[in-house]
């Protein structure tokens, strides 16, 4: 497992050497530091602390854990779970060019939010006919048995959508710019502009 | 737009093509690749339309190769075109032309700009 922390800048289009065109999303990925590294003895499990953006007013805790890797406290911080590929230090710098191009990833993100939306929307239900007095248009629709004589768990319904922890899988990085510190990823990502992303190598793909 | 992103937006533009629109007859030297020889081939014909800003914009050439219209349509940044040439300005009042594709013959003259 290795990853790098980063921030959606937006999407684009570039060309390959062959012509074709393919659309990217621009990551500004690291400069993260390596606040902090776990290991199965102290900790139970393996996995690397990373922290990327500088945070404006760190509590005492979160500045002394920093203060640790030699370093100001961070906006972002997550964990990749090992086994790692390589080995790390506290107070290491991870660049993007931890990735090199053609390494398939795996991009963590926040969704954008939605709001309140009804389950069409939200759970890709079907809409009632518009016309012919129907009156039943975009509501929810059963729910269910009426033996039941309860609602189930589960059951969907309209309610708060998007803002959610979402992965997408097996994106190909088609370009690193390591001077820049910018990866370019194939395809969309979860989360709007200027959102965190963590970019880490494919789960199912070695 | 972030400044990162619009810089490596303008590494991947050209700026070596002369102005062109709507309505101009052009001769577009695309680059061929056949197996791994790579040759030059010619489309030349009418503009008939401009679309897209920035990277993706794209423009379509329209041509009648033995009586059938044949269109093309580039992505005006591609690395896949080796020149561009106009060889002749047209006047015309709209922006797409696709009105084009129902004439033929005299009707499909386009008067030159000058």
């Amino acid at each position: 497992m290795k990853g790098i922390l980063g921030r959606k800048l937006g999407m684009t289009q570039v060309f390959l050497e062959d012509g074709n065109v393919v659309p990217v999303t621009v990551v500004e990925a690291g400069p993260c530091v390596v606040l902090q590294v776990k290991t199965p003895n102290t900790d139970g499990y393996e996995s690397v602390q990373l922290g990327f953006a500088d945070k404006k007013r760190p509590t005492k805790p979160e500045a002394g854990h920093a203060a640790k890797a030699n370093t100001v406290a961070k906006r972002y911080v997550r964990e990749l779970r090992g086994p790692l590929s390589e080995t790390y230090e506290v107070g290491q710098e991870v660049k993007a060019d931890v990735f090199a191009s053609g390494d398939i990833v795996d991009v963590i993100g926040v969704s954008k939010g939605k709001g309140t939306a009804g389950p069409i929307k939200r759970h890709n239900q079907s809409r009632g006919p518009m016309a012919h007095g129907s009156k039943y248009h975009r509501g929810v629709g059963s729910l269910g048995s009426i033996n039941a004589n309860r609602v189930f768990k589960g059951q969907t319904m309209a309610g708060r959508m998007g803002h959610e922890r979402v992965t997408v899988q097996n994106l190909e990085v088609v370009r690193v710019d390591v001077a820049r510190n910018v990866l370019l990823i194939k395809g969309a990502l979860p989360g709007p502009k200027n959102s965190f992303v963590t970019v880490r190598s494919a789960v199912k793909k070695r | 737009m972030n400044q990162l992103l619009r810089e490596i937006v303008a590494e991947q533009l050209r700026s070596d093509f002369p102005k062109f629109r709507p309505g101009d007859t052009v001769r577009v030297h695309v680059k061929v690749r056949e197996g791994t020889r790579e040759r030059i081939q010619v489309f030349e014909g009418v503009v008939i339309r401009r679309r897209g800003t920035s990277v993706s914009e794209t423009f379509t050439v329209r041509k009648v190769s033995y009586g059938v219209g044949v269109e093309r349509t580039f992505p005006l940044h591609t690395p896949k075109i080796d020149k561009l040439e106009v060889m002749r300005r047209g006047k015309v009042r709209r922006a797409k032309l696709y009105y084009l594709r129902n004439l033929r013959g005299k009707k499909a003259r386009i008067k030159e700009r000058i």
